[in-house]
């Protein structure tokens, strides 16, 4: 394996002008169950190493799997929600391999009948910085199956953190055993050089359609979600499709994109080059945006699969699989296209929006009272930055939709200007308590007191009578420099309206 | 038969369980009294490891004696007690025991002391039976004479030099012995029947899911059953119901009640089976079937077909064309499953790990140490069945291996099926010979299989079978086994039949077969086999 030279690649636009780019995506999702696939461990994470198991998800001698009902449940929904067909019935298999984190060396998983076939999500892509327009791609699911996640391997000294050169790995079986269900898209065609897009908004789609159906935390960075992309070149949309490396360990939305976009520009390098692509797993870099070259695939892999003995079969009851359908919520596509009506919003607007992952919570908000425009303001804007400078999500700020529907209140009722709301919220971060309470226990409400602001306003008139004279003269819309002045004086605390009201009473036009 | 009693030790091991059971019911003898006996028993045959029985891997003497003095407290405290409680049993080695070795007879698993109880041993601990300790077999199940355990054969209480059956020959010898009352077994091709058949003991595989494998040391998970063993057939029910039910962590487990095997039993022992239809299966040991069936075996099948006979049954002939596949079939699905089965045993986490010699221990990798775990943990006949199955599997083989096996198993089940119309339970000689030479079939891997020829077909199918004594082949004076096949979910027929029969020989016998098995003598360490 070589990383440290990086290969000639060609540009992205040259690449894609020349060849027509088809990606796969092969997408795991750890299920969000109490307990694991085939046994009653409890499925923490971030629990001290080697405390979520038993004997079963230890594999020890004798021990049996149990199928997790409510795995299954979660399959069947997701197979829905991604408009795929149920499998009447269907069995587990043994892939058979060793592997220092694999308890039983096999993991079990559905081989050649998955619980849900066939299906297909709307995949909406944004508009991009190019300016190129949004549109929906129709990506096609081939299956989505059940399996176990294997342990964890860490490998201890040495330069690299991997299993050459360490001193000694140590393995955790938390996490084995934990249900996982793998969702394969079928090759993903016509999408042309807005491939990573796709890739992108697919990986993207199929996340908030998970949370939507609370089946899985579907977070990317700590694994709870994590993607493989198959990607191919092919001369023309009518080639055969061409040779395809799986990218493993692609684990945000902007590594997606960007490892499809170094896959396209360097296998058309090797193309270009009169050389010939190598169907190989390749490992992509988060920091350096390069794949590197893994193992090499090859007929050789024989998982020598078959029907996992220990398991019946799984037949779910249609009426049962009925009952799931009728209780899915509403597709997020949906439910997007419906709230941007509700809302008024512009396509633009929805798409940073949607980029800033504030929906949830300015729908929340808007539950709440607020006003959607206020509501998606405050998620978009100040929250936004504040979750970049803290380096965390939005969701993990401690600042709840109830915070910002009461902080919008106290704005519409005239109690807070927008300067003064900026910095209530401040110390909301700063977790003083809510917007009231920083309000009372601060003082931050806007000053009415007429007579304070009288004279200070009279103070502003008469520091400005050139100003005054134009407004006397009928230019009501000179007033806004005196009422700049009168907020300048108060440090802000003035409302603005109420303020803008008493100069025009003192110097009234004509007057 | 208290302690003051003229009963000697010696006597009270020869009860049958159910008397032992009667006897601690009331006060006659406390368990520990029976348990001190066993464990005496024990120590006067079972050793050393080059002469002695050696049905025992593993005794407990200690947990032993300690569980019975509860039992005895409980009694005398009035607590109501199972029917067996008090009565001591030994569990074969592939049943793991919490804080209790448990290796399978497998160098692999030496020194590993499983932190869980199988389901199996929960209910026997739950009705108050007595764990003496854990029984010899051959390594993962894998054989028909204990030759294959990593700890050395067992041998047969009735002749030495013999083998006592195998995968689970310590179980069957213990009860042969009279070291243990009841013992467990697991039965995947034949290690429950042939034992019991080669020992003049009874063992019963029950219908697959009739009891958990929860806690059993798979070998093949579509063929494995345990089941109970003992010297009776009542004996025998009484423990298949502890050991029976529904267990919720045994996907397959059935959802039925355990049936009524000891109420079968007890009917059974009146000896009228009127009305009951026997089907001699064709394919085992009839003329034109019976070559490798030695004639003694076949002799006294045939005067146990003649006391069903007058016990009031119709006997007739079926033929099931498919057994004669059956062989071929078992081997492959079995070492297939196997194969996968046994990869966990890779020295990462339990038991032997081993360091390959010849690399640098700075630089060795997990992949070197399991290949050498491996290489030393397994004997020879599990490598010969981890190679076969790993073959069966491979990519480009498995439709033609392990999917025709798949296809040969469906028309086992369907000749079985097409016979159980005919009849209520069907009969064969348990195992074609009686017990061969320590040694004998060691190098010969295909005699050794075929001995299981008749035995194999009922776990293909998954139905119920029972292995009980009928009498000693004249030629060697050894113990010959009758099979009972019922079907699915039908075992009480098994011990209705086998009661009748039971009930009949021992009436022509004036006893037991057991009676008169010879005083141990143990083998003469310099002409024993390795």
């Amino acid at each position: 394996m070589s990383t440290s030279s990086t290969p000639d690649l060609v540009a992205y636009d040259d690449a894609v002008a020349r060849f027509d780019p088809v990606v796969g995506l092969e997408v795991h999702v750890e299920l969000n169950t109490a307990t694991k696939m085939f046994s009653p461990a409890p499925t923490e994470f971030g629990a001290e190493p080697n405390t979520q198991v038993d004997p079963t998800s230890l594999g020890l001698p004798g021990s049996m799997p149990v199928l997790n009902a409510k795995a299954v449940e979660s399959a069947i929904r997701m197979g829905l929600a991604l408009n795929c067909s149920i499998a009447a019935e269907c069995r587990f298999a043994r892939k058979n391999y060793f592997y220092p984190d694999m308890p039983k060396n096999f993991q079990t998983s559905q081989y050649d009948e998955p619980i849900a076939f066939d299906g297909w999500l709307d995949v909406d892509v944004p508009a991009n910085e190019a300016g190129e327009p949004a549109f929906t791609h129709r990506v096609q699911i081939e299956r989505a199956h059940m399996e176990e996640d294997t342990g964890k391997s860490s490998h201890v000294g040495g330069a690299t953190g991997r299993i050459h050169g360490a001193e000694y790995s140590l393995v955790d079986y938390n996490r084995a055993g934990i249900p996982l269900i793998e969702i394969v898209t079928r090759p993903i065609t016509g999408a042309g050089a807005r491939v990573g897009e796709v890739a992108r908004a697919y990986v993207a789609t199929l996340r908030d359609l998970l949370k939507g159906l609370d089946v899985s935390d579907v977070k990317m960075e700590q694994g709870s979600m994590r993607c493989d992309v198959n990607l191919s070149l092919r001369d023309t949309p009518e080639s055969r499709l061409g040779t395809r490396t799986e990218t493993k360990n692609v684990n945000s939305l902007r590594s997606v994109e960007r490892a499809v976009r170094y896959e396209v520009s360097r296998q058309a390098a090797v193309l270009l080059d009169g050389g010939s692509v190598l169907q190989e797993t390749r490992h992509w870099h988060e920091d350096t945006g390069l794949t590197t070259s893994g193992r090499i695939k090859s007929d050789a892999d024989d998982y020598r699969y078959f029907p996992e003995p220990d398991l019946v079969p799984v037949a779910p009851d249609p009426a049962w699989v009925e009952e799931l359908r009728a209780a899915l919520p509403e597709p997020p596509a949906a439910r997007r296209r419906r709230l941007q009506g509700e809302w008024g919003l512009t396509d633009l607007d929805m798409r940073d929006l949607l980029n800033a992952g504030a929906l949830d919570l300015v729908e929340a908000t808007v539950l709440l009272g607020a006003p959607p425009a206020a509501a998606r303001k405050w998620w978009t804007g100040e929250l936004g930055r504040a979750a970049n400078t803290r380096g965390t999500s939005l969701e993990e700020l401690p600042v709840t939709p109830a915070h910002v529907a009461q902080l919008q209140a106290l704005v519409d009722g005239g109690k807070l200007n927008d300067k003064l709301a900026r910095q209530v919220l401040e110390h909301v971060l700063d977790g003083e308590g809510d917007p009231q309470q920083v309000v009372d226990a601060r003082g931050l409400a806007v000053v009415s007191d007429d007579g304070a602001l009288l004279a200070a306003v009279d103070e502003a008139l008469a520091a400005n009578p050139d100003v005054a004279g134009k407004i006397r003269d009928g230019k009501v819309a000179a007033a806004g420099a005196i009422v700049g002045a009168v907020m300048k004086a108060t440090r802000g605390s003035a409302d603005a309206a109420r303020v803008r009201e008493l100069v025009l009473q003192r110097v009234a036009p004509g007057a | 038969m208290t302690s003051n009693s003229a009963t000697s030790s010696g006597e009270l091991v020869r009860l049958d369980a159910s008397a032992m059971a009667a006897a601690l019911r009331a006060g006659d003898v406390s368990s520990v009294e029976l348990t001190q006996a066993h464990l005496d028993r024990i120590a006067e045959v079972d050793g050393p490891v080059e002469s002695g029985v050696h049905a025992f891997l593993h005794v407990d003497a200690e947990g032993a004696l300690a569980r019975a003095r509860e039992l005895d407290a409980a009694r005398s405290r009035g607590e109501e007690l199972h029917e067996l409680a008090g009565v001591p049993v030994a569990v074969k080695d592939v049943m793991v025991t919490r804080g209790m070795p448990s290796t399978a007879g497998s160098r692999m698993l030496e020194g590993w002391v499983p932190p869980y109880d199988a389901t199996v041993v929960e209910q026997m601990r739950a009705a108050g039976l007595v764990t003496l300790g854990k029984t010899n077999m051959d390594e993962f199940a894998m054989g028909s004479s204990t030759e294959h355990s990593a700890f050395g054969p067992t041998r047969n209480p009735w002749a030495a030099d013999r083998i006592p059956g195998g995968s689970g020959g310590g179980s069957a010898a213990a009860l042969a012995a009279f070291e243990a009352p009841l013992a467990t077994g697991t039965d995947t091709g034949g290690s429950i029947r042939q034992p019991a058949a080669v020992t003049g003991t009874v063992g019963v595989k029950p219908t697959y899911g009739g009891v958990s494998r929860y806690g059993l040391i798979a070998l093949a998970s579509s063929l494995d059953q345990g089941g109970p063993c003992a010297r009776t057939v009542l004996d025998t029910a009484l423990l298949h119901e502890v050991m029976g039910g529904h267990d919720p962590r045994d996907s397959t487990s059935l959802t039925d009640p355990v049936p009524a095997v000891v109420a079968a039993a007890r009917e059974g022992a009146r000896g009228d089976l009127t009305g009951v239809r026997v089907g001699v299966v064709r394919e085992m040991g009839r003329a034109g079937h019976d070559e490798g069936y030695q004639a003694g075996v076949l002799a006294r099948f045939e005067e146990a077909l003649d006391h069903l006979r007058s016990a009031g049954a119709e006997v007739v002939e079926v033929g099931c064309p498919n057994v004669e596949h059956a062989l071929g079939a078992y081997y492959l699905i079995l070492p297939s499953e196997a194969s996968s089965n046994l990869a966990r045993y890779d020295g990462m986490r339990y038991g032997l790990r081993v360091l390959p010699a010849d690399v640098d221990p700075a630089e060795v990798t997990a992949e070197q140490v399991m290949a050498a775990t491996r290489a030393k943990g397994f004997g020879p006949e599990a490598k010969r069945r981890i190679i076969l199955g790993t073959y069966a599997l491979s990519s480009g083989y498995y439709d033609a291996y392990y999917g025709s096996a798949q296809k040969i198993r469906t028309l086992v089940q369907r000749d079985f099926d097409a016979a159980f119309e005919q009849v209520d339970v069907l009969v064969s000689p348990t195992a074609p010979t009686t017990a061969f030479r320590l040694g004998e079939k060691l190098d010969d891997p295909l005699a050794m299989y075929r001995g299981d020829v008749a035995t194999i077909p009922a776990n293909l199918a998954g139905i119920p079978g029972m292995s009980l004594p009928v009498g000693l082949a004249p030629e060697d004076g050894l113990p010959v086994g009758l099979q009972l096949l019922a079907p699915a979910r039908e075992d009480a027929r098994l011990y209705r039949v086998g009661a009748a029969l039971e009930a009949r020989l021992h009436a022509q016998w004036g006893g037991k077969l057991l009676d008169r098995v010879p005083d141990w003598t143990p083998a003469s360490t310099t002409g024993a086999p390795a």
